[in-house]
């Protein structure tokens, strides 16, 4: 089946290896995933301001482009991206008033006509693939390997566009058990990363990373499973700068699911794009016996 | 509507567009800043500023479409939208309201061309405003060259170079998009500097130029300059209008061929 895939600036930059790995994932499940003609940003922070509605012309743009190219469904990777687009969605779904306002402001493109929903491609693994399934495509369990799933914000709040539970997700750890890894639990699973503070206060960021990874590591996990590229970043990147900064911390790996599935599906550790991590993640595999 | 109210509806529908198209003879009410002028249908916008009387002393330059120095904005009597257009290009209309946009304030970013690598940040580094952009599209309506400008803001934001490059290549740099953009970006020095970085470092290298720049370097068109200086006025013209514009080498082969 194709997916019209809406991409997002950061899958096109600094989360190239996500992108690359999930593509070849969902191929092998039988799921072509086909970028969308054309598409802009996704309006990055979701606008909760009354009056705003110019901020909901990025994300709204883009759901016509979907409609137009004649799907009902734009899937996506990035939990921001992902975020933004379910939040206009709905707005418009609620409030006709807004919808009429922001399509006579666009004038040149066609009227939304509220025909596309947004699915997060966990989303997709979860409810149409189902991990049932997907655990019958594991040929190298990834057995003996400790994961911490980290959620961070835009995958699950606001609540009504939350991919799982606000507060008990298990999307995640659910994936993780379905691919062959145990899973440890951690109180700081749902708590923000630092988000955009990585661009002006680096260190703020650094012993978010630090104080996650301390506790994964404190409960014995070998690394940490996420979806979003922003919460990626900070937690691996900063994450091993603060070994600089922070006594004791020892940064462990930070694997974008699609990684870990690839592995475990028996595909060839070159198609995960390892080297674009900061902490390199194919040692704990190697020591794990899990790839050679 | 009874048949007799649309029939008449019709009968006077007519009849406007009749006094509109009273062709070449008749005058348009045109106002420029606010001041109404009555001037023949048929005319540019700029012929008909030039036939009120004004002398073009800036936004003014090649008359052609080229060079995006006539930036127009204008409104219609009645009219909610406010239209973007070449004073050169475009034919004055019945209630124009007029104003010409010589110079938009935009610095452009200082770099070296040498310096740069084209890479996926290499335009957000210099010009960082573009990760405002709400993608609201005015630019793009703004634009008289009809280019997707939000389009190429975008795919510069995102890395896209070569995509940018050729999403603006059409760009007269006027300054239009620069004017509407709620987030004061800068496009028009955006799309520059992609088809710069596209140029320089990702298109194919042109080897015609290589060829024709070593032939330079080697001297071999001197005697042929050396000529052109020392000819006088007329003679330069009469070349000029009998020169032949070359294709590429390999088309001229084929042409030569008979193919």
């Amino acid at each position: 089946m194709d997916l019209l895939y809406y991409p997002g600036c950061t899958l096109k930059t600094s989360a190239k290896s996500l992108e690359r790995t999930a593509f070849k994932v969902m191929e092998s499940l039988g799921h072509r995933l086909v970028e969308m003609d054309e598409w802009n940003c996704c309006g990055v922070v979701a606008s909760l301001t009354e009056d705003d509605l110019m901020h909901h012309l990025a994300p709204l743009r883009n759901l016509i482009h979907a409609q137009d190219q004649g799907y009902q469904k734009i899937v996506a990777l990035c939990d921001m991206c992902c975020n933004t687009l379910k939040q206009t969605n709905l707005r418009v779904a609620q409030n006709e008033d807004d919808l009429d306002t922001l399509n006579s402001f666009m004038d040149k493109e066609s009227d939304y006509r509220k025909s596309v929903s947004v699915q997060h491609v966990l989303e997709f693994l979860r409810d149409d693939v189902s991990f049932k399934v997907l655990k019958k495509k594991v040929k190298k369990p990834l057995k003996g390997l400790k994961l911490m799933p980290y959620y961070g914000c835009t995958m699950l709040r606001p609540r009504q566009v939350a991919i799982d539970d606000p507060e008990e997700p298990t999307i995640l750890s659910d994936l993780s058990r379905a691919l062959g890894a145990e899973t440890v639990d951690n109180p700081y699973k749902i708590e923000c990363c630092g988000s955009y503070h990585t661009i002006k206060n680096k260190e703020i960021v650094r012993k978010r990373a630090a104080t996650i990874t301390g506790y994964a590591t404190q409960r014995g996990a070998d690394a940490i499973i996420l979806s979003c590229p922003l919460c990626q970043y900070n937690i691996d990147t900063r994450g091993k700068e603060a070994e600089g900064s922070i006594e004791g911390h020892i940064q462990i790996p930070v694997f974008y699911y699609p990684q870990l599935m690839a592995i475990a599906m028996g595909m060839d550790p070159s198609d995960c794009a390892f080297e674009k991590n900061a902490v390199d993640p194919a040692r704990v595999l190697k020591e794990r016996g899990i790839i050679k | 509507m009874s048949d007799n109210e649309t029939i008449q509806g019709s009968a006077e529908n007519v009849e406007a567009d009749i006094n509109c198209e009273i062709p070449e003879k008749g005058t348009y009410r045109i106002y420029i800043m606010g001041k109404a002028y009555d001037v023949p249908v048929g005319l540019t916008i700029m012929k008909a500023i030039e036939f009120a009387g004004y002398q073009f002393i800036r936004s003014c330059g090649c008359r052609a479409g080229f060079c995006g120095a006539c930036s127009t904005v204008y409104r219609k009597e009645d009219e909610q939208k406010l239209h973007f257009a070449l004073a050169c290009q475009t034919l004055v209309e019945e209630g124009m309201y007029l104003v010409q946009i010589p110079f938009v304030p935009a610095t452009k970013a200082k770099y070296d061309i040498y310096d740069l690598k084209p890479e996926e940040n290499t335009i957000l580094s210099l010009y960082p405003e573009i990760a405002k952009c709400v993608s609201c599209n005015t630019c793009t309506k703004a634009c008289p060259q009809d280019i997707k400008v939000m389009m190429y803001i975008q795919n510069s934001l995102r890395g896209n170079i070569a995509k940018a490059a050729e999403l603006s290549f059409d760009c007269i740099q006027c300054g239009m998009c620069a004017m509407r953009c709620p987030a004061d970006i800068k496009h028009y020095h955006v799309g520059q500097l992609a088809r710069r970085l596209y140029g320089k470092y990702l298109d194919d290298e042109s080897q015609d130029l290589k060829k024709r720049m070593q032939e330079m370097r080697d001297g071999v068109w001197d005697e042929e300059i050396d000529k052109l200086v020392d000819m006088d006025e007329d003679a330069i013209v009469e070349l000029y209008k009998e020169r032949k514009i070359e294709a590429r080498g390999d088309l001229d082969k084929d042409c030569k061929e008979g193919n």
